[in-house]
């Protein structure tokens, strides 16, 4: 696909010398729009058609699957673990962000002050972005196991023997350790964005702060914090996506979604699809969490603008 | 007086402790689950299970990561993975550059709702293009071939790779290019001489993204390669870790073998991701 469309392209510079035409953009466009088309539309379309259809592993090789209308959306909807998943999996979401912009943003500020050293405790900070996320989900998963793991020890030691926490066992304990691993994993992501967004305030701002005799408290709370809104608020509409869809983390230190009490919704759905084969009811699961999403983003982002 | 020069102007010395004292704890806390990967790896197989703290453990030895290599599959893996994280790292790279470069430069009709489409497309969870591209590959009898799995990554590290790019993008001054017009040079070659190099550390970026997501994705190859000769890294390593009694020491050799190469990738990139990331959201 690249080497037929990057041909014409050569040659058309060669003929058109230089100016930019009203097909110019579409060169450089089409390669992606075209990859786009066949694996995210056209699977979108498939996806969408297959949530009305009868899919189970049972006719998915007859190629023939009958139409079902309404029934597998009336299935999910109607089904009361479907609503105390989807708590859940606010509960998840809303934790989790939480935690990753107030200790992202917090670190951000102070590496963003005058420091002998901050350029290595910066790399050790973002050494969790860059551990792959199954291997930060298995460790914490031995971190967490009841006698040898870690946190028990560490906890055992400063509390007794009978502080241990079933940590793996309680599907209770389980999502605490799901959600501590993900707390983990995603504070790198929001200091990096933070820093970023410090770093392009103008010092002027903080210099006139000065002049007027403003505390650290007020220089944060009134250039700061709103300079560094802009920046945040799009990484946090993509935190919040990011983490609803969470699969990896829940996945594995849950062993595979095994209880239902420990499940967010994306996991509930992959088990669905990929354990249980009920592919049709799968594909309107996933439509319904891409609708929660986009409703939401669209409310959020709207409010957001109607805010400034 | 040397102290005010390296410090912020007006902190006290309780203040600069206080500080310290905080990012060293965020740091131990961020650092101590890979040093306990490490441990566990250097632990002999009698005292596997031990509780002490140690960071190297007593009697340390490299006999698991002799193991990861013979008794299990990891050469293999870490082969197929890099096929398949490399392909994909280059296609990604190659595909949103040259978006990237449009959506930042040129007007064109549905350019504002490609923008959206493309931050749409981080909203679909991931059984959302698994399940219809898992059927759609078994219907092609392409289960089980790293062709699926490669189209797979790829459309999904092209979206934010776009982003990236086209934010980077947005701060090369347009007259760079403008002036090599009036030298009679083409768009094309613009891009290719003048934009590409200038870009260069936004694509690194992006090709690493790339080669990242492929390297350390587990949930869609799970489910798209089960042939045992040609599982990747994520999945040998998690089926590895299934036998957690026996191999906990050997698993966690192989996961520092996998996650060390990326982790130094990522290091030396991470000066570049300050500016990259921030400049695409701001212009987002």
């Amino acid at each position: 696909m690249q080497a037929c469309t990057r041909k014409p392209k050569r040659k058309r510079a060669r003929s058109s010398n230089l100016q930019q035409t009203r097909w110019t953009p579409m060169w450089f466009i089409i390669p992606s729009a075209i990859v786009m088309a066949l694996v995210v539309l056209y699977p979108l379309l498939y996806e969408i058609s297959l949530s009305f259809r009868n899919v189970t592993l049972m006719n998915i090789k007859s190629k023939v699957y009958p139409w079902v209308g309404f029934a597998n959306y009336k299935d999910i909807l109607t089904d009361g673990l479907f609503y105390s998943t989807l708590l859940r999996t606010i509960i998840w979401t809303a934790v989790n962000v939480t935690f990753h912009v107030t200790f992202g943003v917090f670190l951000a500020l102070l590496l963003n002050r005058k420091l002998p050293g901050k350029a290595l405790i910066r790399v050790l900070l973002i050494l969790p972005w860059a551990v792959p996320q199954y291997i930060v989900a298995l460790t914490w998963k031995g971190m967490f196991n009841v006698e040898y793991g870690a946190v028990n020890i560490i906890i055992t030691k400063f509390f007794g023997a009978s502080a241990a926490i079933p940590w793996l066992t309680d599907p209770k304990w389980s999502f605490i350790a799901a959600i501590i691993t993900n707390i983990w994993l995603g504070v790198p992501f929001m200091m990096m964005i933070a820093l970023g967004g410090l770093q392009s305030i103008p010092q002027e701002l903080y210099e006139a702060a000065n002049v007027d005799g403003a505390t650290s408290w007020q220089k944060i709370k009134s250039i700061t914090l709103p300079l560094l809104k802009p920046v945040m608020t799009p990484a946090i509409v993509l935190g919040i996506v990011w983490t609803f869809n969470q699969v990896n983390v829940i996945y594995i230190i849950t062993s595979g979604a095994a209880s239902e009490s420990s499940q967010i919704l994306v996991t509930q759905v992959y088990k669905k699809a990929f354990e249980y084969f009920r592919y049709g009811y799968s594909a309107a699961f996933s439509v319904i969490i891409f609708l929660i999403l986009m409703l939401f983003s669209t409310v959020f982002i709207k409010a957001q603008k109607l805010e400034d | 007086m040397k102290l005010s020069e390296k410090f912020e102007r007006g902190d006290s010395l309780l203040k600069i402790i206080v500080i310290y004292a905080v990012l060293i704890v965020a740091c131990v806390i961020s650092v101590y689950p890979i040093l306990n990967i490490f441990t566990v790896s250097l632990r002999p197989t009698d005292s596997l299970f031990s509780t002490s703290l140690a960071i190297i453990p007593k009697n340390a030895t490299f006999q698991n990561y002799i193991a990861a290599f013979q008794q299990y599959e990891l050469p293999r893996w870490l082969l197929n993975s890099l096929l398949v994280s490399s392909m994909v790292a280059v296609f990604s790279v190659i595909l949103s550059v040259t978006a990237g470069y449009a959506f930042s430069r040129f007007d064109f009709f549905g350019k504002k709702s490609g923008l959206t489409m493309l931050l749409i497309t981080q909203m679909f969870p991931a059984t959302m293009m698994l399940l219809p591209l898992y059927i759609m590959l078994i219907k092609l009898g392409l289960n089980n071939n790293y062709i699926g799995l490669i189209i797979v990554y790829v459309s999904t590290s092209i979206p934010f790779n776009i982003w990236l790019l086209k934010g980077y993008f947005d701060t090369i001054p347009k007259s760079l290019e403008e002036s090599a017009y009036v030298d009679g040079a083409s768009i094309f070659r613009s891009f290719y001489q003048i934009i590409i190099p200038l870009a260069s550390p936004a694509i690194a970026l992006a090709a690493l993204f790339g080669f990242m997501g492929a390297w350390s994705e587990y949930i869609v190859a799970r489910v798209l390669i089960t042939d045992a000769d040609k599982l990747t890294l994520p999945i040998g390593l998690v089926n590895m870790q299934g036998q957690f009694n026996t191999a906990w020491g050997i698993y966690s050799a192989a996961a520092l073998v996998t996650a060390v190469p990326v982790m130094i990738l990522f290091v030396s990139l991470s000066k570049y991701l300050v500016g990259g990331l921030t400049l695409g959201s701001v212009k987002g």
